[in-house]
């Protein structure tokens, strides 16, 4: 907000500001050690086309799995299109209801990665907000969040996601279960994953609060939730962005895990979970695709988000420059 | 003397430096409390500076501190134009005096936020004091800016574009922002080349002398304190041992902990003046001598001085804590 009204009392010097922005980018050490790492570019290319293929799956998945009238069981378990029965109509085969498993494939990674980055997100703006709390203000209140992540984090992350989901899904009632599966999985391994967020973002604001920048905007009278925000946040963000990157392979995996056991999203709605689970029962009668093409798709998938991660946090690191 | 601007009395600030409670009670540790400021009187008036000086850990930054309310006293009071810091209970309540007094921290590279541009930081004060926007919060950012002699442009550049002076700087412009009438400086310039601290100095008294500024001035460096100051107040181990004229105090120092100090300002035109070898160092704050905190390291304890607490007494222009002083035995 306050950058943007000094720009409108000053325009013509904006037009000045742009350009240098841009090329502070393209000389930062982040840029070159990106460029410089192959494997870190080639996490980024991975990435990117199973990400922008899942996000346009309605338009260019050659079928619509969730469309049942579409699904005719004369196409079941047709094998991949290379084997001696398969067929380029289905590239990737069809599983056991006939359903087109390249298309699935594209459908269940978009589930996985909306799972994954929402689930993420809100771990991360609760972990954060906690975090912040905790470190500026101290006292008891830092000791209730800080011991509540303690008991947390000795308990498995998917351990956690399974009560939670288990939980509420019998809490809630049955009409309204499957519409709010989704929902019910994001807040499961959210609630799982916060305490990461929130152990760093603590450590950092405990750091930053004691410099003197912090202390001269508390001597100016600055609201305290305005030094949160305005001050200490943007320093402790860089490491949350770090552990948001890694997060975010894990979450994939818990959902998948989770679809897995069957407690994730409902069947009607497949993610690559769901979808290694149900090639799973066909694992030794021959069908091997159903589980294949799903499993290698997620673990690619988490793979090159995890080198990116790992990338991030070294680039990040001044100590490691 | 006109109504003081600030005025500390009886001011007592203890910090607990103990060992976590299972540590104390496993390792039989006891408790741990460093007496940083220990009973302090002072008075500084409307339009002077007032110094406070002392060796590392003798409580001086403490009283910057609490002056500006970064700490609320242990006991006593500080008082701003006439309310007492403490009894303001909230922050809204706060915001007045806020806007009256100001801080210029010691360290020009972690006082300002690395992430914020130089015209923001300063324009910070008037924002949160709602004093000016649009183009008028411009307009006196510039102004500010050509004040601490920095050009108006440098305002659309981050902190690390600058050196240490110039970041000084620019902690000046931000304290003066919302036209503060009293300004706490804690060590400004020890961070800085000895070049660029009289020019630092010097821009601080131009403005005081403009904008008819109070100073609460802590450094431990005697030359700078003798450049600025009206009156000095030498601190020891969270105590005032002598308060007077700034002048008075550098002629005739009357406190042996006072002499040492300026004994050791190496002088060209008294190479060969006899110099009195004290040596030692200043014992903990958590456990200070009894009697007077200096005797172990002064030439003139006597029995009574290890027993008895030295009050500030008047003595001339001055005031002083010294039993020697007072009767005479210096």
């Amino acid at each position: 907000m306050s950058v943007d009204s000094v720009a409108a009392g000053a325009s013509g010097k904006e037009a000045v500001r742009r350009p240098a922005s841009k090329r502070r980018w393209r000389d930062s050490d982040l840029w070159w050690s990106f460029t410089r790492s192959k494997l870190t570019v080639v996490s980024a290319v991975v990435t990117a086309v199973i990400v922008v293929s899942a996000l346009l799956a309605p338009v260019i998945a050659p079928y619509d799995p969730t469309d049942l009238s579409s699904l005719s069981l004369l196409d079941a378990m047709i094998p991949p299109a290379w084997e001696a029965d398969g067929s380029w109509s289905h590239p990737f085969g069809t599983d056991d209801q006939g359903r087109d498993m390249l298309s699935a494939i594209l459908y269940g990674a978009r589930i996985s990665l909306v799972v994954g980055a929402a689930s993420v997100v809100l771990a991360m703006l609760l972990g954060v907000a906690l975090g912040l709390v905790a470190g500026y203000f101290g006292g008891w209140l830092d000791t209730v969040i800080m011991r509540l992540a303690d008991v947390q984090l000795s308990f498995p992350a998917i351990l956690i996601a399974l009560l939670i989901d288990g939980v509420a899904k019998t809490a809630l009632p049955r009409d309204l279960q499957s519409s709010a599966a989704i929902a019910v999985v994001i807040g499961a391994i959210a609630l799982s994953y916060w305490v990461h967020f929130a152990r760093t973002v603590r450590g950092s604001t405990l750091v930053e609060r004691g410099k003197e920048y912090v202390q001269a905007a508390y001597v100016t009278g600055v609201h305290p939730l305005a030094i949160m925000l305005r001050h200490v946040l943007p320093n402790v963000l860089g490491p949350v962005l770090v552990i948001a990157t890694i997060n975010l392979a894990q979450a994939i995996l818990t959902e998948a895990t989770l679809s897995f056991l069957g407690l994730g999203v409902p069947a009607t709605q497949p993610s690559l979970g769901t979808l290694i689970r149900i090639g799973n029962n066909f694992l030794f009668s021959g069908e091997w695709w159903i589980a294949m093409f799903p499993g290698a798709t997620l673990a690619l998938l988490a793979l090159a988000v995890n080198l990116l991660g790992d990338w991030l946090r070294d680039a990040l690191n001044p100590k490691l420059r | 003397m006109p109504e003081p601007l600030l005025r500390a009395s009886g001011l007592v600030r203890y910090f607990d430096v103990s060992a976590p409670w299972l540590n104390r009670v496993l390792e039989r540790k006891p408790r741990a409390v460093v007496k940083a400021v220990d009973g302090i009187d002072f008075e500084i008036g409307r339009g002077e500076t007032f110094s406070l000086v002392g060796e590392s850990g003798c409580g001086k930054s403490t009283v910057a501190r609490l002056a500006v309310g970064l700490y609320r006293p242990t006991r006593g009071r500080i008082e701003f134009d006439g309310t007492d810091l403490a009894t303001v209970g909230s922050r809204r309540e706060m915001l007045p005096i806020r806007r009256r007094l100001q801080m210029i921290f010691q360290d020009p590279y972690a006082s300002l936020n690395p992430r914020w541009r130089v015209r923001e930081i300063i324009a910070e004060p008037l924002r949160t004091h709602r004093l000016l926007s649009g183009a008028a919060l411009d307009e006196r950012v510039d102004e500010l800016l050509t004040q601490v002699k920095l050009d108006p442009a440098d305002g659309e550049k981050y902190p690390h574009e600058f050196s240490g002076g110039q970041r000084q700087r620019i902690s000046i412009a931000r304290a003066l922002a919302a036209n503060p009438e009293f300004l706490v400086a804690d060590e400004p310039t020890s961070a800085l080349d000895v070049s660029v601290q009289a020019q630092i100095l010097n821009l601080m008294k131009d403005l005081q002398r403009d904008l008819g500024l109070t100073y609460l001035f802590i450094s431990h460096n005697l030359a700078v304190v003798s450049h600025v100051s009206d009156r000095v107040g030498v601190m020891y181990l969270g105590r005032l041992v002598e308060v007077g004229e700034a002048r008075e105090i550098f002629r005739a120092p009357r406190h042996p902990y006072t002499r040492l100090l300026l004994d050791t300002i190496p002088d060209l035109k008294m190479t060969r003046r006899e110099r009195e070898p004290v040596g030692g160092e200043v014992p903990s704050p958590i456990d200070p001598p009894e009697g007077c905190a200096f005797h172990p390291r002064c030439p003139f304890a006597n029995e009574r001085c290890r027993r008895e607490r030295p009050e500030l007494l008047a003595a001339g222009k001055s005031a002083v804590a010294c039993h020697a002083a007072e009767e005479g035995r210096l």
